[in-house]
C-alpha cells in the first residue's frame, strides 16, 4: 500500500531530523577514544556477529 | 571529618546513586518487557492486521519524541513509558502472527527471543565487569543510526531483499553498540533518570529482536 511507504517514510524522516541534535552533541562534545577503546568494543561485536550467524546456521 | 574523609564520602553516595540508577533501571526494563509482552499476546489474539505495527510504532515513537522527555522527570513518565512499550508490544503482536504461520515459524520466535536474551545479557554483563567508559562511541553511533535511516528511507521504494538483510545486520550491530552505551552511561553517572535509561535500554532489545527475526526468518528459507 503507497499510503503505508509514504507513513514509513515520514517516520523515518521524523526520526532522522531529531536524530541530528544527539549526533551533532556526540560527534562535537562526546570524549575521544583513547588507546585499546575500539578493542574493547570490537571483541563483544565480533562474537555477537559470531553468535548471530550460530542462531542462522540452527535454523537452517 | 577531613578532606579525604570528604571525598570517601562523596564517592560512597555518588556509587550508591550510580547503583540506585542501575537497580531502577532493570526493575522498570522488566516490567515493561513483561507488559509488552502481554500486549503482544492481546494483539494476536485480536488477530490485528500488519499495519497495526507500523502505527504503533509510529505512535510510540512520537510518544517517545515529544512527550516522555517532558514527563520523564515526574511520576507520569512511568505512565508514559508503559504506554510507549505497550504500543510497541501490541504492534509487534501482529508480526509474530504473521511468523508463527511460517512451518519454522514457533522455532524462528523463539530463537530469535533467546538469542536476543542471551546478547542483551551477554553486552550488559560486559559493560558492567569491564567498568570501561563507552560515551567514547557516542558520535559513531549516532552516524551510523543516520546511515541506517538513510538506507532505511532508500529501501522503502527499491524493495531490495539483500539490502533489507543487510539493513537488519547493521541494526543488530548498532543496538549492541547502544547496549554497551547506555549501560556504561548509567555506570558512569551520565545518565541518572532510570525512565530513559529503561527507554534506550528497551529500544535496543526491541530492534534486536526484530531485526535476527527478520534475518532468521529471510535465512531458514521459510520466508
Amino acid at each position: 500500500m503507497d499510503w503505508m511507504k509514504i507513513l514509513a517514510a515520514a517516520g523515518v524522516v521524523m526520526m532522522l531530523f531529531f536524530m541530528w541534535p544527539a549526533y551533532k552533541h556526540w560527534s562535537q562534545n562526546g570524549p575521544k577514544a583513547e588507546k585499546g577503546d575500539w578493542q574493547a568494543v570490537v571483541l563483544p561485536l565480533a562474537a555477537i556477529v559470531g553468535f548471530v550467524v550460530l542462531l542462522i546456521m540452527m535454523v537452517r | 571529618m577531613n578532606q579525604f574523609d570528604l571525598s570517601t564520602a562523596r564517592s560512597q553516595e555518588s556509587v550508591l546513586a550510580t547503583n540506585k540508577v542501575l537497580k531502577n533501571t532493570y526493575m522498570l526494563l522488566s516490567a515493561t518487557l513483561v507488559f509488552s509482552a502481554i500486549m503482544a499476546a492481546v494483539s494476536m489474539a485480536m488477530t490485528m492486521p500488519p499495519m497495526a505495527y507500523m502505527i504503533s510504532v509510529i505512535g510510540a515513537m512520537v510518544l517517545g519524541i515529544f512527550v516522555l522527555p517532558r514527563t520523564a522527570n515526574s511520576s507520569k513518565g512511568i505512565g508514559v513509558i508503559f504506554l510507549i512499550t505497550g504500543l510497541m508490544g501490541f504492534g509487534l503482536g501482529s508480526i509474530l502472527s504473521i511468523y508463527l504461520a511460517l512451518p519454522k515459524g514457533p522455532e524462528i520466535i523463539g530463537t530469535a527471543f533467546g538469542g536476543t536474551g542471551i546478547i542483551f545479557l551477554g553486552l550488559s554483563g560486559y559493560a558492567l565487569t569491564s567498568k570501561r567508559d563507552f560515551s567514547f562511541m557516542g558520535g559513531f553511533l549516532f552516524a551510523g543510526m543516520m546511515v541506517v535511516l538513510l538506507a532505511v528511507l532508500a529501501n522503502l521504494f527499491m524493495d531490495l531483499p539483500a539490502l533489507s538483510l543487510a539493513i537488519s545486520a547493521g541494526i543488530i550491530l548498532l543496538m549492541s553498540g547502544f547496549i554497551l552505551f547506555d549501560t556504561s552511561r548509567i555506570i558512569s553517572g551520565g545518565e541518572t533518570n532510570y525512565i530513559m535509561a529503561t527507554y534506550g535500554l528497551y529500544l535496543a532489545i526491541f530492534n534486536i529482536f526484530i531485526s535476527l527475526l527478520h534475518l532468521l526468518g529471510a535465512l531458514s528459507g521459510d520466508d
